[in-house]
């Protein structure tokens, strides 16, 4: 292909405009775009953006900010979904449908690269951002402004995703890119490109993360807390940035020797010159098994946070929990293979791997059995959080059952790139993460806005999202088991036609769920006054995040907790000793909010934007730039300020009086 | 902001010029050690390999103690169980990695084995 100097390959030619869907989806995307600027240009609130939230580094907003690109992603990625269902539910009984297979092929790449890079992993670290520094009594994490960092980076990668369905193309290639597809001999446009960066880019921020909580956790825990203190959910988030230290260094490399064959013609993955494909493969996943447990282990302590507290009593077994959890993030490391049995790596490597595979289901039946015993006896509050503990406790032992199951090679032989493997992992992953994450976006709500999430929707929400599931993945279990495999565009079979209708019912389900949680949280918005938390602890919780005021204010503890063991919120309650009104407070030391992170992050949209199309000037330009901001900013010594005591005095005097008059009431 | 902590209890202990020194001196033995081996084809590719893996793993230790000033002194407790899951992972992905590889050209038909 010829490229210019100024453009690369990129021409008018880029965007789709022969292609009715992507254009439709392209001029939604753009009057969304526009109505929001607008908003804010009308309601003048561009500074008030800037100075409280884009340039922020507390960690609360950082974490609501991750959630609304969630949120905002989760839309995306289920309209990839509902295309897909649609596209098979009518070409599957000799129709051709309404999605070539060209453009079904991006969908189904877009969809998984959406939903576990750009939905589960900034929702997940969004609400470790939200709860962990006040679960553990400190003022922020450990560097506010790498903080900021991920939160631009993760933006930045999902941007580059977005932009792709405007200019040029995505990847056809499924979510994790195998070569030999993905090399430059066989997608030689600009898809794989768009999904190199927008990874690369995304991953160098969940690493930052990663090393942020892990210090947040080791060093800055309130005084008297010790490890075994801590409450599960800490534990969990402990676990889990362990593995993504452990594991994103791989898939950064791993995608860096695949960019390298594309960029420069080297052959680590190529068929020809002493490459190995089958490496990429084993790579990639020695990161993407790690990579479900990062993101599942978080959702495990939601669940136990929420069983405990709307039992009313202390979570059972609170140090096998402990310890399950530490199995897990080691034997994650330990079981990669299974993904790939069928590779031909023979039957001692393949009986290691499903050993190993079936034995992590054992701490993750502790885990189970704890959650039972915790609820036995307990005086259960049926909150909605409580309702998708439930149906995650339900739907995650048949995910786990179908993976045992998956774990035995020969029976993997007759079900690999099934669609019961795809039911499977939807299963877990549906069961497992989205039910977590709603669980604790519920729960969690309160304490970051202020105010309660309507009950009502929140229940709608919850049955259909249950209901759909079952509906939507159940016939997808049978169609696995029927031969039929993923990614198919288009199939001849009139028995599998019936199967593939009532999946795609299940998808509306789920898609009414989702329109329940958007109109939950914009009822709740306009309901606030009368869904406000004025006293700061809602559910009767047991761990310190509720011992603040809600939403906490941005130095989040006037004197820092003493704790003496688990549960020290309940402790303090029971003994008296909850935060009150002081008479007198010390100063705050505390971190100044700063640009250079929204700064980074938009300028590595454009490198990656760059380096996708071969524009090699703006490239080198966006890099130098962002190495430039980043010397520059570590030479800022005004990073940090004391908040006076004056201040701290009456921020905690307006909440204290606020509670006492709601109390006398 | 985090004020109830000061950096000596961070766990890293102060450097001296000599010590940076000394381990700067070893990088550079280390180096040329390995680069004088290849350049005079001083033995077997058999042997040679396996020396320079050899040589590579000493000047990581060279770099963890003089240059990321690692040590056992029990105030690093955090930094050696850090590096001690480091060594766990990469030694899991690394060693499984070649188990799995070696396998994988071990099923391959006869008539597909590559010819030495």
């Amino acid at each position: 292909m010829r490229e210019s100097l100024i453009f690369g390959r990129l021409t008018l030619n880029a965007i789709p405009l022969h292609e009715p869907i992507v254009m439709s989806a392209v001029v939604g995307m753009v009057v969304a775009a526009l109505a929001v600027v607008g908003a804010l240009t009308y309601l003048k609130r561009w500074k008030w953006l800037w100075d409280e939230w884009l340039t922020s580094v507390d960690h609360k907003r950082i974490g609501i900010m991750y959630i609304i690109l969630a949120l905002v992603m989760l839309l995306r990625g289920f309209s990839d979904a509902i295309l897909m269902r649609g596209q098979q539910a009518m070409a599957s009984a000799g129709a051709a449908g309404y999605l070539p297979p060209d453009h079904f092929d991006q969908i189904f790449t877009a969809h998984g690269v959406i939903m576990i890079f750009f939905m589960a992993m900034p929702f997940v670290i969004g609400l470790m951002n939200i709860v962990m520094p006040l679960q553990i009594g400190a003022r922020d994490v450990a560097f506010p402004y790498l903080n900021s960092l991920s939160f631009w980076f993760t933006v930045g990668g999902a941007m580059l995703v977005n932009i792709s369905l405007a200019i040029g193309e995505f990847a056809h290639t499924g979510w994790l890119a195998y070569p030999p597809l993905s090399e430059l001999a066989f997608s030689p446009g600009v898809g794989v490109d768009y999904y190199i960066w927008a990874l690369q880019i995304s991953g160098i921020g969940t690493l930052l993360t990663g090393v942020n909580f892990i210090t947040t956790i080791f060093k800055m825990r309130a005084p008297g807390m010790k490890l075994m203190h801590m409450p599960i959910f800490t534990w969990t988030t402990l676990g889990a940035n362990m593995l993504i230290v452990a594991a994103f260094p791989i898939l950064t490399v791993t995608l860096g020797m695949l960019g390298l064959d594309r960029y420069l013609g080297m052959h680590f993955f190529t068929h020809d010159g002493g490459g190995n494909p089958m490496m990429y493969v084993n790579l990639i996943w020695a990161w993407g098994h790690p990579e479900v447990y990062i993101l599942v282990l978080p959702c495990f302590g939601i669940f136990s946070e929420v069983t405990a507290t709307f039992s009313s009593k202390p979570l059972f077994g609170y140090t096998s929990m402990v310890y399950a959890t530490m199995c897990i993030t080691v034997l994650s490391f330990l079981v990669w293979l299974h993904h790939f049995f069928t590779m031909g790596s023979g039957a001692n490597v393949n009986a290691f791997f499903g050993i190993m595979t079936m034995i992590i289901s054992i701490p993750t039946g502790v885990k189970i059995f704890n959650w039972l015993f915790t609820m036995y006896r307990g005086r259960v509050r049926l909150e909605v959080p409580v309702l998708w503990t439930i149906g995650f406790i339900i739907t995650f032992a048949i995910g786990g059952m179908t993976g045992v199951l998956l774990a035995v090679p020969p029976a993997d032989f007759v079900l690999h790139n099934s669609l019961f493997l795809v039911a499977h992992f939807h299963n877990t992953i549906i069961g497992g993460v989205v039910f977590g994450v709603m669980a604790g976006f519920y729960y969690w709500f309160p304490k970051a806005t202020g105010f309660k999430l309507d009950p009502t929707l929140g229940k709608v929400s919850f049955w259909c999202w249950f209901t759909g599931f079952y509906v939507a993945f159940m016939p997808i279990y049978a169609l696995g088991l029927m031969g039929m495999t993923r990614r198919l565009s288009h199939v001849d079979n009139p028995v599998w036609h019936a199967y593939l209708i009532v999946a795609a019912i299940g998808a509306v389900l789920i898609g009414i769920g989702i329109a329940a949680t958007v109109l939950q949280i914009i009822l709740s918005i306009i309901k606030r006054d009368k869904l406000k938390d004025v006293i700061g602890d809602p559910w009767h919780g047991r761990t310190l995040e509720w011992a603040t005021s809600s939403p906490p204010p941005f130095y989040n503890f006037a004197n820092l907790p003493v704790v003496k063991g688990i549960d020290a919120f309940w402790t303090m309650k029971q003994e008296g000793h909850a935060p009150k009104l002081e008479p007198r407070y010390d100063r705050i030391h505390m971190p100044r909010n700063t640009g250079t992170g929204v700064i980074l992050g938009i300028l590595s949209i454009g490198l990656g934007f760059a380096m996708t199309w071969h524009i090699w000037w703006m490239a080198v330009g966006a890099f130098l730039v962002m190495l430039a901001a980043t010397i520059w900013h570590s030479f800022d010594a005004h990073r940090d300020y004391f908040v006076p005591p004056e201040t701290v005095a009456a921020t905690e005097a307006l909440h204290f009086n606020a509670k006492a008059t709601e109390v006398a009431q | 902001m985090n004020d109830n902590h000061n950096a000596n209890a961070s766990g890293a202990s102060h450097a001296t010029v000599k010590s940076y020194l000394t381990g700067f001196v070893l990088s550079v033995i280390l180096t040329a050690i390995p680069f004088a081996l290849v350049m005079t084809h001083a033995a077997s590719a058999a042997i040679l390999i396996p020396a320079v893996i050899a040589v590579g793993i000493v000047q990581i230790g060279v770099h963890l103690v003089y240059f990321l000033h690692m040590n056992r002194s029990s105030s690093q407790l955090w930094n050696n169980a850090a590096f001690a899951f480091a060594v766990i992972v990469v030694g899991i992905l690394v060693i499984g990695s070649l188990w799995i590889m070696y396998h994988l050209n071990m099923n391959m038909m006869p008539g597909m084995m590559p010819v030495d």
